[in-house]
């Protein structure tokens, strides 16, 4: 496929992922491009030595950002993902690797000092713990927060809710209270493969019949008859339904 | 660490100790919601702590709620200085998972108003830095221009500040021919003079120069491990530039220098931007004289709304209006990081998408994540009124620090 966009290019990705496969051996899971990206995923214990080999050797040297994504279906629900920069050969490749609550992962702000704040930051938002980053504190969430707000499971409204109380001169948190149901549509096309009822549909005994066609050869698959004809002809009104008349209240009809 | 003054006549002898200050989060001088707990032995910094997140909002989860067109807007107000630009990362991030072709005139006109936002986010910090240093006149005149910008940004899209006007796949709407022709006579006949005005005050000036030469000196190995970028990277003299070397829209036409420091201190960072803006201008003008006529958004329906005209006449047209502001536009499953050079630095987004008409994660990298990280670094040793030069030099806005 040929590359119509215009987002920023970088030097070229071929052969990249050959000539770090075969250097850092077993360490990588899986490599891939896609999208014209770069994207490693490593065995989480390895995660120290690999990011070295990639400064130090292949001259990555810059870890512009770390991010934590959330598949809670999945056994280890974490991804972290590294970004690393190559100032000299201009190029850009990811590493991934998962995790799950409880499992830490080496911290690296031994090799990018910068990796403390971005460490702290998935801590805070997602609970994955850092094995080696001596201040592990939140960063972003308020001041005694509890729980990890990224997390797919944490609600978008939150638990708590702060408003300054008159009688107590002070900002007091409470429990979240709406006013109105936070509202969440759903537009995506239901024949475009929504995998839920569709309302109505639940009063169906199941799947409509489709190896049998329907037909119209006797009246009784119309419903047409003597029975349908009487039925038609009895309550056919001769005149218009009466008006009422403006300015004529109801009770004094 | 404590200090024994015997020899003082005013502590008879008593033991000063260190002390712990707050700076902020309410000062004047932290551009923002920013406390600083500063360790202070008399007036020298011996460590800073910065405290970020007064001004979470939690943006990224916000986005996971929102189709992609939704999600636009909160763009705007990260970086509430350099709006465009923000906004120019995640639509090309949106595109380059599409591989959606950009119509040329469309590319021009980005480039010109994120030079434009350039522009107008560097006169705001460089007024804000020399304020804090002490100036307050060449604030008030080049808050003059930065409203010029506005008044431009608004004849574009409607809005001076949250402008929702890149869109993937172009721009929301094309802008009047007068507009071109005023931005061109604005730089050719008031920007510069005013420009220089201001700066003449500032750049030789003694006490500015007092103030911040050699203050929070940063080596090129630092600048590098530390993940500096923009204006602090090319002040420690490394010519990195996302603009140069990872080219976008049509950055790769244009002819204009990368400025670099020599020194790596808050003075060299402050010319770095006044070089910067006349680099901008440049390629303002460049856009102006080389801009093709043509259409302003991608022909792409399912990507791009159709046009009001068109869609009073045409059943596929109102068709494709009612989906793309209900449904949205599905974008195919993967995961990309795009960077371009915003005024502060590099602004990234990561974006995951699992094939819906929502993005999966939206990860947005900060450019003052990394600098201000690097704060105990650099003030370590400095006065106490450094830190605020030091914090005016990084260019940090808290919108787009905590999200």
């Amino acid at each position: 496929m040929s590359v119509v966009h215009s987002a920023p290019k970088f030097a070229s990705n071929d052969g990249v992922i050959e000539t770090l496969s075969s250097a850092l051996g077993s360490a990588i899971l899986s490599a891939q491009g896609q999208h014209g990206e770069v994207l490693l995923t490593v065995q989480r214990d390895t995660i120290v030595d690999t990011l070295r080999a990639l400064r130090d050797d292949h001259d990555y040297q810059q870890m512009m950002e770390i991010a934590g994504v959330d598949f809670p279906e999945r056994a280890e629900r974490f991804e972290v993902v590294y970004m690393l920069l190559s100032l000299t050969k201009n190029h850009r490749i990811m590493v991934k690797l998962s995790t799950d609550e409880a499992t830490p992962v080496p911290s690296i702000t031994g090799l990018w000092p910068n990796a403390g704040w971005l460490e702290r930051e998935v801590f805070d938002l997602y609970g994955v713990l850092f094995a080696g980053n001596n201040d592990l504190r939140r960063i972003l969430t308020d001041y005694g927060f509890e729980g990890h707000p990224f997390r797919k499971d944490f609600p978008l409204t939150g638990y708590t809710e702060l408003r300054y109380s008159e009688e107590e001169k002070r900002v007091v948190y409470e429990p979240v209270e709406l006013a109105q149901d936070l509202r969440q549509f759903d537009f995506l096309s239901p024949w475009e493969g929504g995998d839920y009822v569709l309302p109505g549909d639940e009063k169906a005994d199941g799947p409509p019949d489709v190896d049998k066609p329907k037909v119209t050869e006797g009246p009784k698959d119309t419903g047409a008859g003597p029975k349908a004809e009487k039925k038609a002809a009895e309550d056919t009104p001769a005149d218009p339904p009466a008006m009422d008349e403006p300015g004529k209240k109801e009770d004094d009809k | 660490m404590s200090v024994q003054l015997e020899e003082s006549p005013t502590t008879d002898g008593e033991v000063i100790s260190n002390y712990t200050i707050n700076f902020g989060p309410q000062h004047p001088a932290a551009h923002g919601v920013l406390r600083m707990v500063m360790e202070l032995d008399g007036e020298i910094i011996e460590r800073v702590d910065p405290h970020v997140g007064l001004l979470h909002r939690g943006t990224e989860k916000l986005i996971e709620h929102k189709t992609y067109l939704q999600a636009l807007p909160y763009f705007d107000r990260l970086d509430y200085c350099s709006p465009l630009c923000q906004e120019h990362s995640y639509v090309l991030a949106i595109e380059k998972l599409l591989n959606l072709e950009v119509p040329e005139r469309a590319q021009y006109l980005r480039v010109l108003f994120a030079e434009l936002t350039r522009i107008s986010n560097h006169m705001l910090n460089m007024g804000a830095h020399v304020l804090d240093v002490g100036a307050f006149t060449p604030n008030l005149w080049i808050m003059d221009l930065r409203e010029d910008c506005m008044n431009f940004f608004e004849r574009a899209s409607g809005a001076r500040m949250h402008s929702a006007w890149f869109r993937p796949g172009g721009v929301h709407q094309d802008v009047p021919e007068k507009l071109l022709v005023d931005i061109g006579e604005w730089l050719d006949n008031r920007f510069f003079q005013l420009f220089d005005d201001a700066m003449s005050l500032v750049i030789d000036n003694r006490i500015f120069k007092q103030r911040n030469v050699d203050i929070a000196v940063v080596s090129r190995d630092d600048a590098v491990a530390w993940g500096f970028s923009g204006p602090m990277i090319r002040a420690a003299g490394i010519p990195w530039d996302l603009r140069k070397s990872q080219p976008y829209d049509v950055y790769d036409r244009m002819d204009f220098d990368i400025p670099v420091g020599t020194n790596s201190d808050c003075y060299d960072r402050f010319m770095v931007r006044v070089a910067e803006i006349r680099q901008s201008a440049r390629i303002i003008k460049q856009c102006l004289a080389e801009m093709p006529q043509g259409p302003i958004a991608s022909e792409d329906g399912k990507v791009s709304p159709p046009k009001r005209g068109e869609m009073k006449q045409s059943m596929e047209s109102l068709i494709h209006h009612f989906k793309l502001y209900t449904e949205g536009f599905h974008v195919p499953a993967g995961e990309v990081y795009v960077a371009t050079e915003s005024p502060k630095g590099e602004f990234g987004v990561y974006l995951v998408s699992d094939g819906t008409n929502k993005p999966y994660r939206c990860k947005i990298r900060p450019t003052a994540f990394s600098h201000l990280q690097a704060m105990d670094m650099m003030c370590k040793g400095h006065m106490l009124p450094d830190a605020t030069a030091i914090l005016g030099a990084i260019d940090v806005v808290f919108g787009e620090c905590d999200r």
